[in-house]
């Protein structure tokens, strides 16, 4: 998908926005790129395309989703199987969501990025690993495309951790720092809504 | 960056004061001192709480408001028709009060938009760190304080914690001078900046607007600013505090009261960027040259004056622009060349945490004073909040809209995002003081075109986009 912009409305339109849960959401993704007005689905949109449909990754435009800050754009996308965005630029909130479900959005140059689109481009032989540890990109030919991600996200990732079991052992730290944070600036602290 | 001795920025300072340790190189962990939450990104961030048996750490920081998926008809019930939207809202209610959290519901009289109803009660305050599960949440900048919109499972971080881990991000200063000519508006302004930087041109960035125009602007103009430069990707908008910002704060019910006030203001007046600290980024405006901006694309990137016209692609060097290009006019139904005065629309929204403050419906009123909307054409206000419409009906502005053949709604988000009854139907064309004009944004085949709330009123009454400067009083 090789268009610049491509937004979380895009990706996950409202009206899939509206469960309490995270499932159901594989359905959601690209819905009106992927199927017309009457439901049907578009034959010519790439993941439609038998040789695509069982895509891992997807290679993508830059500012790749901009927009609402929807996690549910992330959890469509990995329901529906995809395990990698390949891009140049991510939009911020959208390249948190990511790396707090395993989604790993990876980084290439403009120039990296025609490389592994080209490669794509003829399904026949269009595999690829993205190797994480190694930060690498392993192509069909054995050429490699190295790329770098944030080592704490990385290893986040890689380990699996439970962010906020992780945060939650520094807990007598931020009790510290509340106490001397309220002191300091005492209009600050919360207070429960006046009577 | 850690801990650099010298001149900081303004962001620097309010990073500084929110750190509880550095991770990394790049990583805080950062201290927020107030949860803002609705009723859509949060039920699995509370769902995910229960099953891992936690508590809400800090339930009086955070600040429940139903904004998203409610009706906007005007007369206010419970009822919602959508039963998974009125699912959302009583899940939301359930947790709220399940956890501790003060929540607004639909028919508290503070309701409205979030990022409208908190500064409104005095909620905001300079000094803070402010997070919330929307991406508008920058919108609190205006008032010094850095808010930052996150995830779901931020959400359920920063329930848990009352933390996040933090990226530091760079500085880029917009300095904005000279006079804004008379139907521009800071819509108009924070338009054009995302014009010239790009959807994507303050990604990775904080954005401190400055300058005298910056400072002339009311607090409302300011959280336009604030709230839309998320569009370039900012993570995060700040201007400094000044006078004009404890007036507004001044009395608010949530804002310090007697000697909290004094001690308040006496930090307030420090928070501002170090003369000689270092931005990443510069960028310098002329707010004299802006005129009325127009979007005739579907990336709030794609602007033009309302004295041009819809630009071609062919003159785009790079393909992949050029077929953005081509695509977006197809989408829109436009063919390069057009003026873009030449447009005729089907509906009027005005609405949004963008502009529908008081201020927005002012400037929209004067315009409709003794018109009446083309006919064909339906228009719509969805005040920001309940406050706003209360505080519009005093003025007698809903006099003014409804003559003019105006709907006086509810408050809520409604077509700003479409995720409520307000919808655009297939191919119709919406002149929006909105954010977003994505594919599909206002509803599936809708087509919007981002501008000030008074060049909607403009548009409304020409039923074709149209040049606000010739239909202000005295024109």
């Amino acid at each position: 998908m090789p268009q610049h912009n491509v937004d979380t409305d895009v990706i996950m339109p409202k009206q899939f926005l509206k469960g309490i849960t995270r499932d159901g959401l594989a359905a959601g993704v690209f819905y009106d790129l992927r199927y017309d007005g009457g439901g049907k689905p578009r034959p010519d949109f790439i993941l439609n395309r038998p040789a695509y449909a069982n895509a891992t990754f997807l290679v993508v435009g830059s500012n790749f989703g901009c927009g609402s800050s929807r996690e549910h754009a992330v959890w469509g996308l990995l329901q529906l199987g995809i395990r990698a965005l390949i891009g140049t630029t991510f939009a911020s909130i959208f390249h948190d969501n990511c790396f707090k479900n395993g989604l790993l959005p990876v980084t290439l140059s403009p120039e990296q990025l025609e490389r592994v689109q080209a490669h794509c481009a003829s399904p026949e032989h269009s595999t690829l690993r993205v190797d994480l540890p190694g930060q690498v990109i392993v192509l069909d030919d054995d050429s490699r495309i190295e790329f770098h991600s944030d080592p704490l996200r990385r290893d986040d990732l890689l380990q699996g951790r439970d962010a906020i079991q992780t945060t939650l052992m520094s807990i007598a730290e931020i009790n510290e720092f509340e106490r001397r944070h309220w002191a300091a600036w005492p209009w600050i602290k919360p207070r429960q809504r006046p009577p | 960056m850690r801990g650099a001795p010298g001149p900081a920025t303004l962001y620097q300072k309010l990073v500084a004061r929110h750190t509880v340790r550095w991770i990394d190189e790049r990583h805080v962990l950062l201290y927020v001192d107030r949860h803002i939450m609705n009723e859509y990104t949060s039920p699995q961030a509370f769902s995910g709480l229960r099953e891992a048996g936690r508590r809400v750490r800090r339930p009086e920081a955070c600040f429940g408001v139903v904004d998203h998926v409610n009706p906007t008809a005007p007369q206010r019930t419970l009822q919602i028709a959508d039963p998974q939207a009125a699912r959302q809202v009583d899940y939301f209610a359930t947790n709220c009060s399940e956890f501790g959290i003060e929540y607004c519901g639909i028919l508290d009289p503070r309701q409205g938009i979030e990022h409208v109803v908190v500064p409104e009660q005095g909620m905001a305050l300079p000094g803070m760190v402010i997070a919330c599960g929307d991406s508008h949440t920058t919108t609190y900048g205006a008032l010094g304080a850095l808010g930052f919109g996150i995830g779901t499972s931020e959400v359920e971080h920063l329930l848990a914690t009352q933390t996040l881990v933090y990226e530091q991000l760079k500085g880029m200063r917009i300095t904005i001078r000279g006079q804004l000519p008379l139907g521009v508006a800071a819509k108009d302004i924070v338009m054009s900046v995302i014009g010239r930087l790009g959807a994507a041109g303050a990604t990775g960035y904080v954005v401190e607007f400055a300058g005298p125009t910056v400072a002339d602007l009311d607090i409302a103009g300011r959280m336009t600013l604030c709230n839309m430069i998320v569009e370039a990707g900012a993570r995060g908008a700040l201007v400094a505090p000044d006078e004009t910002l404890f007036r507004f704060l001044r009395g608010r019910p949530r804002a310090p009261h007697g000697g909290a006030w004094v001690g308040a203001l006496e930090d307030w007046r420090g928070l501002r960027t170090d003369p000689g600290a270092a931005f990443d980024q510069e960028l310098e405006l002329a707010a004299d040259t802006i005129a009325p901006l127009v979007s005739w694309g579907t990336s709030p990137e794609q602007v033009i004056g309302v004295g041009e016209r819809v630009p071609e692609p062919a003159l785009e060097a790079d393909s992949a622009r050029r077929s953005g290009m081509e695509r977006a006019l197809d989408y829109m139904g436009l063919r390069p060349g057009t003026p873009i005065q030449e447009v005729r629309i089907d509906r009027a929204f005005i609405g949004s945490c963008t502009n529908a403050r008081l201020e927005d419906l002012r400037c929209a009123a004067r315009i409709l004073e003794g018109r009446r909307v083309a006919p064909g054409v339906r228009a719509m206000v969805v005040p920001g909040s309940t406050q706003v419409r209360v505080e519009a009906e005093a003025e007698g502005l809903d006099r003014v809209f409804i003559a003019a053949g105006f709907e006086w709604r509810q408050s809520g988000c409604s077509m700003c995002l479409a995720m409520n009854d307000d919808v655009l139907k297939a191919g119709e064309r919406c002149a929006s003081s909105t954010n977003r004009n994505f594919e599909g944004r206002q509803g599936r085949g809708g087509r919007t075109h981002l501008m000030s709330p008074a060049m909607v009123a403009a548009a409304a009454v020409m039923g074709r986009i149209a040049d606000v400067r010739s239909l202000q009083p005295g024109a």
